[in-house]
């Protein structure tokens, strides 16, 4: 193809060749006619999730061939094959800060902060008084930079990963608690009256009508939250941390300049989140399947 | 019903449970402060062969030099003493690192909402952009982001920036992605017959977004502001992490938990906490006077 043969002589040319500019501009042209054309297709929602992925394939393309063409230095930016490379060469090292990071600080400090907040909300979901205190101090605490606690939980936790939850558990802990209130009071008038006339009890109209109802916000939190755990997670290992961690590694080789390497850990957490998020919108769909915003798209 | 109540009902019923919770967490913070700094206390503090009685052990607890739980007024004397002790530009007064650290952020969140508005109106009147770009940016939400941050210090660094451009950079990209994606869904928020009325005035593309795109958009724009500018801070104090910087304070709680300086971790946290309030708390402010002078209630 005419594109790899691009790549391969500017690869090559160190004094670029004359034709090289005016090539490049001819490629630019066909990359924007061809995203053109596609965004201009109607059609099913593949369409444009394909016009996306031929936009960031363009993107990669482009950033490949003028990062060696004009030998941008490594540190700079590092040629997005020279970051596959060190995500095959270093795969072995990767998967262990994976493990370390994501295995068991974010996905235990998940659970817990989601568990503890949901919990929470549902007992108190019969003490308005609680409730009236507690939800102010909840919405406040997304203004404050609850990660400085990290070096807080180092202290208390050791290096090793329970520090780490333990800022994922502070930081996840509020967005489920105030979601879960709020889908708890969700559920409609009529069909609490509804349960109210079959002389429902209190537990039974929870379990079938408002923990049902409150899904959708309980979702919508634990999807936040996944974002939340790594940067949580990730940032905290930035205040020290054992010689294994996606966090470590970025900011350990950062400061060596190993910069493919920065990036192959930066597509590790990319990758780990929009999977999370993705794993999560299809458990919805199968938990949540009759509620209309999952209906309708 | 709102109106009805006189003041002191309303205080008790909205501000009374805030109180008392608020009183529980300190309550509980002393409680922590007494069970988790009792061990240091009898082997630093106390002679254990002579004995000791219970008081003096918690009054030994509540006045440690470096305790792993610094009781809540040990917290606020040294807050209160590095706001008084010390002149307005020493490294010891917290105003100072509130300067550094607000001012990037400020820089930050206001590059970032710029650039969100201008992308949003791009996106707004591009397909090709709409398709191509835009669910990249949304897709961004699930990945960690900050995670670029050391990256962004390396490069800027080596290009020759240092200080408030980095850490503003920082912040901008992080302000950036809630910005364009709330006001992509608003500028589209207006109804079919509002954009065809504008339509049969002949109303040009510029005049239909400045007098109706662009004011039915408000109420999109302002929470992903306060999430902005939560999130701005966040970078800020993230990228004063690794450079080894003095100021700032991210490098105040860095540097406190180098020397094991407990209360200084702590008086940084609660000032950063002040901070994050404020500024969210100023973006609240003006969004309030903005849809009021709008008509909003």
């Amino acid at each position: 193809m005419s594109d790899t043969a691009a790549i391969e002589t500017a690869a090559g040319a160190t004094g670029l060749a004359p034709w090289f500019w005016p090539g490049i501009v001819l490629l630019a042209l066909v990359a924007g006619y061809s995203v053109y054309h596609m965004a201009a297709i109607q059609g099913r929602s593949w369409v444009g999730m394909a016009t996306a992925a031929l936009f960031g394939a363009w993107v990669v393309l482009f950033w490949e061939i003028l990062v060696r063409a004009l030998d941008v230095p490594r540190v700079l930016l590092p040629a997005p094959s020279l970051v596959m490379g060190a995500l095959w060469d270093h795969a072995p090292k990767l998967w262990g800060d994976f493990v370390q990071t994501v295995g068991k600080a974010v996905l235990i400090g998940w659970a817990l902060g989601c568990g503890l907040g949901f919990c929470v909300a549902v007992a108190i979901d019969r003490m308005p008084f609680l409730q009236r205190g507690l939800l102010p101090v909840a919405s406040l605490t997304s203004a404050i930079p609850l990660v400085g606690v990290a070096p807080i939980a180092v202290m208390w936790f050791g290096f090793d990963w329970p520090s780490k939850a333990a800022v994922v558990v502070l930081m996840t802990f509020f967005p489920m608690l105030v979601s879960t209130l709020a889908g708890l009071q969700a559920a409609g008038k009529l069909e609490r009256e509804l349960m109210y006339s079959y002389a429902a009890s209190y537990p039974r109209t929870l379990l079938a009508l408002r923990l049902p109802a409150a899904l959708p916000f309980i979702f919508g939190a634990l999807k936040v939250n996944a974002t939340l755990a790594l940067i949580g997670a990730i940032v905290a290992e930035f205040f020290g941390s054992p010689t294994a961690g996606l966090g470590f590694r970025i900011s350990t080789e950062a400061a060596r300049m190993n910069m493919p390497l920065v990036w192959g850990a930066i597509v590790v957490a990319a990758v780990t989140g929009s999977v999370a998020y993705a794993l999560l919108v299809a458990l919805e769909r199968r938990a949540a399947f009759w509620h209309p915003s999952v209906r309708e798209g | 019903m709102a109106t009805t109540k006189t003041l002191t009902q309303r205080i008790a019923h909205d501000w009374l449970p805030v109180v008392v919770v608020l009183l529980a967490v300190v309550l509980a913070w002393y409680g922590a402060a007494w069970g988790m700094n009792a061990q240091g206390a009898i082997e630093r503090v106390l002679d254990e062969e002579a004995g000791y009685t219970h008081m003096e052990l918690f009054e030994a607890t509540m006045t440690m030099e470096r305790p792993l739980v610094p009781a809540p007024h040990q917290v606020a004397a040294d807050f209160y003493e590095s706001l008084t002790e010390w002149p307005i530009d020493s490294p010891r007064n917290l105003i100072y690192h509130v300067i550094v650290t607000g001012q990037s952020t400020l820089l930050g969140f206001a590059m970032g909402t710029a650039l969100g508005l201008l992308l949003s109106v791009l996106i707004v009147h591009s397909r090709t952009l709409d398709k191509a770009l835009l669910p990249w940016i949304v897709a961004s939400q699930t990945v960690p982001v900050l995670a670029i941050a050391p990256i962004v210090l390396v490069v800027l660094g080596s290009l020759g920036f240092a200080g408030t451009a980095p850490k503003a950079f920082i912040a901008m990209y992080l302000c950036f992605f809630p910005v364009t994606v709330a006001m992509v869904q608003g500028l589209r928020s207006p109804q079919k017959i509002e954009t065809e009325m504008m339509y049969t005035y002949a109303a040009s593309r510029w005049q239909s977004l400045w007098l109706l795109r662009l004011p039915a958009a408000l109420p999109f724009l302002f929470p992903a502001l306060r999430v902005g500018v939560a999130a701005g801070l966040v970078g800020a104090m993230v990228a004063e992490l690794p450079t080894g910087a003095q100021a700032g304070l991210g490098a105040r709680l860095l540097t406190g938990s180098y020397y094991g300086q407990t209360t200084q971790i702590w008086s940084a946290l609660v000032m950063s906490a002040l901070l994050g309030l404020a500024l969210t708390g100023i973006v609240a402010g003006v969004e309030r006077l903005v849809l009021r002078s709008r008509g909003a209630k």
